[in-house]
C-alpha cells in the first residue's frame, strides 16, 4: 500500500538524519537539499539509495537532479508509490 | 631535528582509551574473548575467539560517522581523537600538521559487505561511498580531515609491520622538515571470517578454542599461532622545538628507526632473523645508543612456534650479554595481534613504559621455551631503571617487512 506523503516525509528524514546527524525536525518539504541542508552530492546519492531501498522506488540516476528540495523527493518517491 | 612524543591515543581489546588499556596491560588482563557469532557453526570458521575492542565504536561515535566510515577508520578515529586530545589540542598550521595512520588490511567489512550487497540485492544498492570507505588510506584520509592536517597524509601498507612504518614516516616527516607535528599510528579490524579462515588456512593461528584467554603465549613452550586482534594506536609526534614553543608535555622521544626487508619469502620470516636484527642495529646507530642504553624491548612477537623465537635470538645477538638486564614484554599475549594496528599500539605500551618506568607483563608464560635469552617480564610488572633509558619496539610483517623503532625518555 502506498504511504501518504506525511508518511514519506518522515522516513526521508530518518535517512537524512542517520546520514547526515541533521535533527529530522529540520527536514521539511520547502529545504533544499545543497542550500538549507548543505548535503554534498555523494550523500545525496547515499540519501536516494537508502530511499529507493526503504520505500521500494526507483530513482532514475538523471532524475535526482531534479530531486532539489525535500518536497521534490517526497513527491517522486509519493508518485512513484501509486 | 629531535622529535618528541606529546600525545597518545588507543582504542584496543584492552580498553577504549590510553589510561584503561594501560590499567588492564599492567593487571596482566586478556582482551580475547570467544566470538558472540555462529562463524563457526554457519561457515566452518575453525578459530572461534579473537580480541575485539572493549569499547566498540558505536558508544563514542555518532551514527553519521558509523555510516560514512569502514570499522578500521572508525577504530582510528577514535583513538586519533584522544591523541590529539591528549597533545593539548593545539591552534597549528595545517600546512605543517600531517597524518600517517596506516592498516594492515583496509577496508575488508565494507569491501564484503558490499559484495554481499551486490549477490544478495543488486549492484544498485552499492552504496556511493563504499570506495572511500574500503580504500587502505582511509583511516589516514579521515584523520587528515578531521584535524585538517595538509603536510600530508599517507598509509605506508607492510601488513604487520603497517602501524610501526607509520610512526617512523611520521618521525622522518618531521627530521626532513616537511611538518612540526604529525598524527600517526596504525589501526585494523578485520575480525571477519574471511581473514579469520585464510589466517587460519595458512596455520598462523592459534586454534586453541577452549582457552581463549590463554592462546595468545608468546616464548611459552605450548604457543600454537597468534590471535586475531583489532583496534587503534595513535601517537603524536612533533619537533621538539615546536614542543617547548608551545609549552607541550614531552611524553618520550622517538630516537631512532631501522627498516630492512628480508627479500626471503612471501609469509616466512627469514631463519635466521638477520633483516629484523639489522633493523634493530640501523636503529640503535641512527639513535646515536648502543646496546648498554636499551632497558625494554617490546617485541612484535605474535605466539607462534618459529617466529618468537627468530625474533628473541636477534635480540640476544645484538645485545649480547647485556640482553641479560634488557626486559623484555610481549604485549600480544593480552591483546592478541592487531595486525596493522599492531607497532603503534605497541609503540603507545614502550612509550607509557619509559615514561612511568615500568614494564608491562607478558601472560600465559606457564614454560618458557628453553633457548629464550633474553629477561622476559612474566605476570607481573617490573621496574625499568633510573636514569636516561631507551626501548626498542619491533614490527616484521608479512613479505619480509621489518620495522625496529627507539624510543627514549625525556
Amino acid at each position: 500500500m502506498a504511504l501518504s506523503q506525511d508518511e514519506v516525509l518522515a522516513g526521508l528524514a530518518e535517512i537524512v538524519n542517520e546520514e547526515t546527524d541533521i535533527d529530522t525536525a529540520e527536514v521539511t518539504l520547502e529545504k533544499s537539499f545543497t542550500d538549507d541542508l548543505d548535503i554534498d552530492s555523494l550523500s545525496m546519492m547515499t540519501i536516494v539509495t537508502l530511499a529507493e531501498e526503504k520505500f521500494d522506488v526507483r530513482i532514475p540516476d538523471e532524475k535526482v537532479k531534479d530531486l532539489v528540495t525535500v518536497g521534490d523527493a517526497v513527491s517522486f518517491i509519493t508518485d512513484a508509490q501509486a | 631535528m629531535n622529535v618528541v612524543v606529546t600525545g597518545l591515543g588507543t582504542t584496543s581489546p584492552l580498553g577504549g582509551d590510553v589510561p584503561s588499556t594501560w590499567e588492564a596491560a599492567l593487571a596482566g588482563r586478556s582482551g580475547v574473548r570467544t566470538l558472540d557469532n555462529d562463524w563457526g557453526e554457519t561457515y566452518g570458521v575453525p578459530v572461534t575467539f579473537a580480541g575485539q575492542l572493549a569499547v566498540p565504536t558505536s558508544e563514542v561515535l555518532r551514527k553519521p560517522e558509523m555510516r560514512r566510515m569502514d570499522p578500521s577508520a572508525q577504530m582510528a578515529i577514535v583513538a586519533a581523537r584522544e591523541a590529539w586530545a591528549d597533545a593539548g589540542a593545539p591552534e597549528v598550521d595545517p600546512d605543517r600538521l600531517g597524518s600517517v595512520v596506516s592498516s594492515g588490511i583496509g577496508g575488508v567489512w565494507t569491501l564484503l559487505t558490499a559484495w554481499d550487497t551486490v549477490k544478495e540485492r543488486g549492484a544498485d544498492r552499492v552504496l556511493p561511498l563504499t570506495v572511500p570507505m574500503l580504500m587502505p588510506n582511509s583511516p589516514t584520509a579521515y584523520v587528515s580531515l578531521e584535524f585538517t592536517a595538509r603536510a600530508g597524509s599517507h598509509s605506508p601498507v607492510s601488513a604487520c609491520a603497517s602501524g610501526a612504518e607509520a610512526i617512523g614516516m611520521g618521525f622522518e616527516m618531521i627530521q626532513s622538515g616537511r611538518a612540526d607535528m604529525v598524527i600517526c599510528g596504525g589501526t585494523e579490524a578485520a575480525i571477519h571470517p574471511l581473514p579469520i579462515s585464510a589466517f587460519a588456512s595458512m596455520q598462523a593461528l592459534s586454534k586453541n578454542n577452549d582457552d581463549p584467554a590463554g592462546a595468545s603465549r608468546p616464548y611459552d613452550v605450548k604457543r600454537d599461532g597468534f590471535v586475531m586482534g583489532e583496534g587503534s594506536g595513535v601517537v603524536v609526534l612533533e619537533s621538539e622545538e615546536h614542543a617547548r614553543a608551545r609549552g607541550a608535555r614531552i611524553r618520550a622521544r622517538v630516537l631512532g628507526l631501522g627498516m630492512t626487508a628480508d627479500a626471503h619469502h612471501i609469509a616466512a620470516p627469514e631463519p635466521n632473523g638477520v633483516g629484523q636484527t639489522r633493523a634493530m642495529q640501523f636503529a640503535l646507530e641512527r639513535a646515536g645508543l648502543t646496546p648498554a642504553d636499551v632497558a625494554h624491548v617490546n617485541a612484535h612477537a605474535t605466539s607462534t612456534p618459529v617466529g618468537d623465537m627468530i625474533e628473541a635470538r636477534g635480540i640476544r645477538s645484538l645485545l649480547g650479554a647485556h640482553a641479560d638486564q634488557v626486559l623484555l614484554s610481549a604485549t600480544k599475549s593480552m591483546t592478541g595481534h592487531l595486525l596493522g594496528g599492531a607497532g603503534a599500539l605497541e609503540s603507545v605500551f614502550t612509550i607509557k613504559a619509559l615514561e612511568e618506568r615500568t614494564a608491562p607483563p607478558t601472560i600465559n608464560v606457564d614454560e618458557p621455551d628453553p633457548e629464550l635469552q633474553v629477561d622476559l617480564v612474566r605476570d607481573t610488572p617490573r621496574a625499568l631503571p633510573e636514569g636516561q633509558i631507551a626501548a626498542i619496539n619491533n614490527s616484521f610483517g608479512f613479505g619480509g617487512h621489518n620495522v625496529a623503532l627507539v624510543f627514549g625518555t625525556v
